[in-house]
């Protein structure tokens, strides 16, 4: 029989919220990295550079086509097999930042390809420099409209980067779960800290809802 | 580089022949099994106002791109104010190169569609290139901006962005935004053919103001024939890739020697 203890319940909050305050710097950080990568990823195969662009698009496919966890056992059990050790908590950090770049690259890719053709042919009759453009008129223009979909992923990040606790980092559901271990409970911090998933996605979903409204054109 | 391309290009640095503005020789374009250009030749005079004229798909667009490097020539050779643009002479398509970019800047554009960045206000808009392709400062770049919004009738709307401007204040803004770069020569592309009929107006008078007060070279391809006869020093008819008749514009709309201008004429004034 399932008895719920709130003493107990109660008792393992602090130690909870640590782990969610973990899962958030992690989220914040991870999709940091994911926005300027995919960025970046986007670019150069916008660009069409040869060799290099193709390897980014291989990278996509790749990053794509493996599980996340699948790629943060890579990075934190055999990359060290071959004399690459680092922390579990940057390597998660990393790991998840670069998976998710493969997807944010898309989604800039459909910015940048929306972007009427009159807004280069006018940065060329300019003669706006290449940078110049990418950064003052492409950029800016491609990244309005897909701010909901990025909003999206960043949801996505906070509760995928719960992966991360199987590589040893006591975010969220890692504390939850040496919470259960230790004291052979697992209803309480379980029950608990799907809640504080919870209470955290829905409102920013709600609030995504509303920046589709105000951001993406509607002609 | 061969050396006959050498010689050329001694040639023009030694001569360069300052009377003639922009000048075509034998320039084609396809587009797969469409020519859109065949062997063009075709020179503008500095300070003339020319209008080319001519049934949509004639090339008559792409002579523009050209100019503005918009489009690269398969063959030919085309320069402005004496320089270089433009070099496939040997049969090689041309590509841009540094010369390319540095004759470019002589050239300004104004778009059927404006093309004004949306996102940035009309004073952004007008000082973006002066600032970051001349490299004057801020505050002149503002206040000579500034000065060309006056111009164009449009100072009080400086701080708005272009989607709060009507499509005739747009393009009064992009006309500013292309005079920022002090271009010696502005192409006009159909620049009244995406506005309501009672907003065509006044941006025809911004392009006759400038047309009777500056020694800007002015190319602009229209379908405003009236028009085109007041402003223009001559008048080019322009079809399947050539040129087919040009002159004085007395001469092209009143008395024109070709057939296929006649009927051209006809069928864009009567219905």
């Amino acid at each position: 029989m399932i008895i719920w203890d709130s003493e107990f319940a109660i008792s393992i909050i602090p130690t909870l919220l640590k782990g969610l305050w973990l899962t958030l710097q992690i989220t914040f950080i991870g999709f940091f990295i994911s926005l300027a990568v995919g960025l970046l990823v986007a670019i150069v195969r916008y660009l069409k550079i040869p060799v290099i662009s193709p390897i980014f698009t291989f990278w996509v496919s790749f990053v794509r086509g493996t599980p996340l966890l699948v790629q943060a056992y890579v990075a934190f059990y055999v990359l060290p097999l071959m004399g690459v050790t680092f922390d579990a908590l940057p390597t998660g950090i990393v790991v998840i930042g670069l998976n998710y770049s493969a997807y944010t690259a898309e989604v800039y890719r459909a910015g940048i390809e929306q972007l009427p053709k009159g807004q280069w042919e006018a940065a060329t009759a300019l003669s706006l420099p290449r940078w110049r453009t990418w950064m003052r008129i492409v950029v800016p223009q491609a990244v309005r409209p897909i701010i909901p979909v990025l909003g999206n992923y960043l949801i996505m990040m906070f509760k995928d980067s719960a992966i991360l606790s199987s590589i040893t980092i006591i975010e969220l559901l890692g504390s939850a779960l040496s919470i259960g271990s230790g004291y052979y409970r697992y209803l309480e911090p379980i029950t608990i800290i799907g809640l504080m998933y919870l209470a955290i996605s829905f409102p920013c979903s709600l609030l995504i809802k509303r920046l589709e409204r105000r951001f993406v054109p509607t002609h | 580089m061969s050396p006959h391309t050498d010689t050329l290009h001694t040639l023009n640095a030694k001569e360069p022949r300052r009377d003639i503005e922009i000048s075509f020789s034998n320039v084609s374009k396809s587009w797969g099994s469409n020519q859109v250009l065949r062997g063009l030749d075709f020179e503008v005079k500095a300070g003339e106002k020319v209008s080319i004229i001519g049934p949509s798909g004639s090339g008559k667009t792409t002579i523009l791109r050209i100019l503005m490097t918009l489009e690269t020539p398969d063959v030919g050779v085309v320069t402005v104010g004496g320089d270089i643009l433009w070099d496939a002479r040997e049969g090689v398509k041309s590509k841009e190169t540094k010369q390319t970019q540095i004759t470019r800047r002589k050239v300004g554009m104004v778009f059927q569609q404006f093309n004004l960045f949306p996102h940035m206000t009309v004073l952004e808009n007008v000082v973006e290139a002066p600032i970051h392709v001349l490299g004057i400062s801020k505050q002149e770049a503002n206040e000579r901006a500034v000065d060309l919004l006056e111009l164009v009738g449009l100072k009080e709307h400086m701080k708005h962005t272009p989607p709060e401007l009507s499509g005739g204040q747009q393009q009064r803004v992009a006309i500013a935004r292309a005079l920022a770069m002090r271009p010696r020569v502005m192409l006009f592309d159909e620049p009244t053919s995406a506005l309501d009929p009672e907003l065509i107006g006044e941006v025809l008078g911004v392009i006759r103001r400038l047309a009777t007060t500056t020694d800007m070279t002015m190319l602009m391809v229209t379908h405003e024939m009236r028009f085109a006869q007041e402003i223009s020093d001559r008048v080019v008819m322009f079809d399947k890739g050539v040129v087919v008749e040009q002159g004085p514009p007395e001469q092209i709309f009143k008395n024109p020697k070709e057939e296929r201008t006649e009927r051209f004429l006809k069928a864009v004034t009567s219905y």
